[in-house]
């Protein structure tokens, strides 16, 4: 229990040994602990980043599925119009075909009845003509006489 | 354990005892064979076995501390240097948490004051026979006389160890008080206040009796205890080799005291550092 050269030698080691530290322990360590803390922050940000990138994206695609659906819509609404308008079309390009059809049809029958109605008068004609040879025991000459049985066909 | 040759006395001095190296006035330079010797010695003696424990495991901290912080990565760490790293926030956080000012020796100081100290405490969990007498076994085999043979493990139970460290705090303290505050400025700190300038005999005698306690109790502090828990253990280990009811209460008071013990190295190592880092951030303060 007496002071002696060991409190020395104690000082000076203590001096050594803290210079030591302070040299090759203290700041690796320090600079390791403060770049870890760097990265960790670095990640912590990135992580919030991406979160609201997320969000943000999230964000779109509702906005872009919204766009969609109106889009959709809009075709749905067109392609009705559209087929309205072709059905209508298609009402009123039947309906003049009737027409034309019942057009033509009407002519064939006028034109029928025409033919039917001529046959009929030269018929007539030719009855006439013969009633007349008849009458007149006299043959009559058909051309030369052929005006005035056109005339009197006529007035059938 | 060595009561049937010895009387409780004897061994307690002898566990008391230092291996001392030194200028004998009649024996030349030798190891001290008793605390007389020793004594007789005077200043330049050395306790070989305190200074050798002290370096040795300041050495061993050294070199595994070196080693990891030459390793040391930024990237996940390993085990050891997670083990350093969380020694070494601890440390830094008491530093920023009692320190103003900006030094870079302080966090670093403070680090060595704690893991050393912790250390030299920590041989004090070691059983204390085991290498006291191991030792005097081998130096007997050199025909050395086993009963003079000393060794004290602990080193924080010399003083001289505990008063080193809290010199070298104290010139630390006077150094940065006078390049912080200027030799005017510390002078007049330790004389203008606290009763102002025609006071300055009583402030003297306050602070300087303010100033030269902080060693001193810093090193008494830590002396104090660990002498007194090595003096249970020895006190302990004296119930031994008598009967079996004594050597089983033994055994639990030492089990026992060895726990409670844990604490109190843990926990004087670290008032230690804490002093230290106190005392400093006061020798750079402004009044």
């Amino acid at each position: 229990m007496n002071i002696n050269l060991t409190l020395l030698v104690q000082m000076i080691a203590f001096g050594v040994f803290a210079a030591f530290c302070m040299k090759y322990i203290w700041p690796p360590i320090m600079k390791a602990l403060e770049e870890r803390a760097a990265k960790i922050a670095e990640g912590l940000a990135a992580a919030e980043r991406g979160k609201q990138e997320q969000e943000l994206g999230e964000q779109r695609a509702v906005a872009v599925m919204k766009e969609a659906k109106t889009q959709a819509a809009d075709v749905v609404a067109q392609a009705q119009k559209r087929y309205n308008e072709i059905l209508d079309e298609a009402k009123r390009d039947a309906q003049a075909e009737a027409e034309r059809i019942r057009h033509a049809a009407h002519a064939e029958i006028e034109q029928e009845a025409n033919r039917a109605r001529e046959e009929l008068r030269e018929r007539m004609a030719q009855l006439a003509i013969a009633a007349a040879e008849k009458i007149l025991q006299k043959e009559v000459d058909a051309s030369a006489h052929k005006d005035i049985v056109a005339a009197f066909a006529k007035q059938i | 354990m060595s009561a049937e040759t010895l009387t409780a006395q004897d061994y307690i001095q002898h566990h008391l005892t230092n291996l001392t190296l030194g200028l004998h006035p009649e024996h030349g330079l030798t190891f001290a064979n008793n605390a007389g010797e020793a004594a007789a010695m005077g200043f330049w003696a050395l306790h070989l076995d305190s200074v050798l424990w002290s370096l040795g495991l300041g050495y061993l901290a050294y070199r595994f501390m070196v080693g990891v912080a030459q390793k040391a990565t930024a990237g996940v760490p390993n085990g050891a240097q997670n083990f350093v790293e969380w020694i070494v926030d601890f440390v830094n956080e008491n530093v920023r948490g009692s320190f103003s000012a900006k030094n870079d020796l302080v966090a670093p100081l403070a680090l060595t004051v704690f893991v050393w100290v912790f250390l030299m405490n920590l041989m004090d969990l070691i059983p204390v026979d085991l290498i006291p007498y191991a030792f005097a076994q081998f130096m007997g085999l050199f025909g050395a006389d086993t009963h003079h043979v000393f060794m004290r493990i602990v080193p924080t139970t010399d003083p001289n160890i505990t008063f080193g460290m809290s010199l070298t705090v104290f010139l630390l303290v006077l150094y940065y008080s006078v390049k912080v505050k200027g030799v005017g400025g510390f002078a007049a700190e330790l004389t203008m206040q606290p009763f102002g300038k025609f006071g300055f005999p009583a402030n003297l005698v306050l602070e300087g009796i303010n100033l030269f306690s902080k060693p001193l109790s810093l090193s008494l502090r830590l002396f104090g205890n660990m002498y007194a828990g090595e003096m249970i253990f020895i006190l302990i280990a004296l119930m031994y080799g008598h009967n079996l009811l004594l050597d089983l209460s033994g055994g639990v008071l030492q089990l026992a005291w060895a726990i409670f013990h844990i604490l109190i190295i843990t926990l004087q190592a670290f008032i230690f550092m804490v002093l230290t880092i106190v005392y400093l951030d006061m020798a750079h303060a402004h009044h």
